[in-house]
């Protein structure tokens, strides 16, 4: 029973830490920790390819009863992170485009006072 | 020239986005009025930027679609590059706005030395709107109010009439339907004297059948929450 407990307030904890500090952070420090994460991900990854059941290992010890249901937490906030961030990229790269899109149409239109002394077409 | 010195300093801001059946009359009739008006075509596919042209408003084009409070911040960056600009009215392009709204609005903004004047429709009961908008409605309004500390009874109000100081710090970010949240947000930060004046909205047929989805406003919510 405190096993599972240990789990539940470690994914819960995790879960909102990832989402708080995506939420907040954009700088270069954001961008270091999502690449160690991604080179301790990838290590570990090879590290289990070479002995299966280390998640297994690791489950136990965190309280989860077997290593895929570890992995599958693993990828939950693996995914649910790089939701957070790619929207947050994406958002970032529409107000650049915006910007860029903006800059022509104003440069492109014609101005206020061309029409100055004209007689309107209505 | 149908200016008159009171409507001279004023610039009508309209986002166009597809409503070329109906954009060339709003112009008209905005323009026996208002001599200045602004359309930002915000990347339409068909020809409304040459039909509001035609009808006597300055048009700039987005090259791409990019959204309403895109289309809005554009028309704001292009009026106050005009040096006599003094008001700026933001105006739906469909119809639904009525000129003497804006009228009462820029009466009451001058008279009472205000800076910001929006148009509401829950102040009188001219405009009625269906039972299921009127709660969305509702709720948009309550959260604005809470999220923002102002106090307005119907925040999603194309309607509205601005100072040029006011206008002048405004930098809408929120390209889409979260913009009118982001400007009375705006607007609240920089502590303006602004007030409600009760508009008329109309929903024609035209209108209805264009009208914004009821979903709009979880994904306004969403768009609000993860700026």
């Amino acid at each position: 029973m405190n096993a599972v407990i240990v789990i539940q307030v470690l994914l819960i904890a995790v879960v909102v830490l990832v989402v708080a500090r995506l939420f907040r952070s954009r700088g270069a420090r954001a961008q270091a920790i999502r690449r160690i994460g991604l080179v301790v991900f990838a290590a570990f990854a090879a590290v289990s390819i070479l002995f299966p059941d280390v998640w297994t290992r690791i489950a136990h010890r965190l309280g989860v009863g077997r290593g895929t249901d570890l992995v599958l937490y693993a990828l939950v906030v693996a995914f649910l992170s790089f939701t957070v961030t790619t929207y947050l990229r994406f958002r970032d790269l529409e107000t650049n485009y915006t910007r860029l899109a903006r800059r022509i149409a104003l440069s492109e239109a014609p101005r206020p006072t061309d029409r100055d002394g004209d007689t309107p077409s209505a | 020239m149908t200016s008159t010195p009171t409507t001279d300093d004023v610039w009508l801001v309209v986002p166009l986005f597809n409503e070329e059946t109906v954009i060339a009359d709003v112009v008209r009739d905005a323009r026996r009025t208002f001599p200045h008006v602004v359309v930002v075509d915000d990347g339409s596919s068909d020809r409304g930027a040459d039909a509001a042209a035609a009808a006597g408003a300055m048009v700039v084009r987005h090259p791409v679609n990019l959204g309403q409070g895109a289309a809005l911040q554009t028309g704001f960056e292009y009026a106050r590059s005009v040096p006599s600009m003094r008001w700026v009215v933001t105006f739906d392009a469909d119809g639904q706005h009525q000129v003497s709204d804006v009228l009462e609005m820029l009466e009451l903004a001058r008279s009472q030395d205000l800076q910001v004047v929006f148009g509401s429709r829950f102040l009188d009961d001219r405009t009625t709107p269906s039972l299921m908008k009127r709660v969305i409605l509702r709720l948009a309004v309550g959260y604005t109010n809470v999220t923002t500390g102002t106090k307005l009874t119907d925040a999603h109000n194309g309607l509205r009439v601005m100072r040029r100081e006011v206008v002048e710090g405004i930098d809408i970010t929120q390209n889409r339907m979260a913009h009118a949240s982001e400007l009375v947000a705006q607007i609240g930060e920089m502590k303006v004297r602004y007030a409600e004046s009760p508009v008329h909205i109309l929903y024609t047929d035209y209108s209805k059948s264009k009208g914004q989805s009821l979903w709009n406003s979880v994904n306004i919510l969403v768009e609000l929450m993860f700026r």
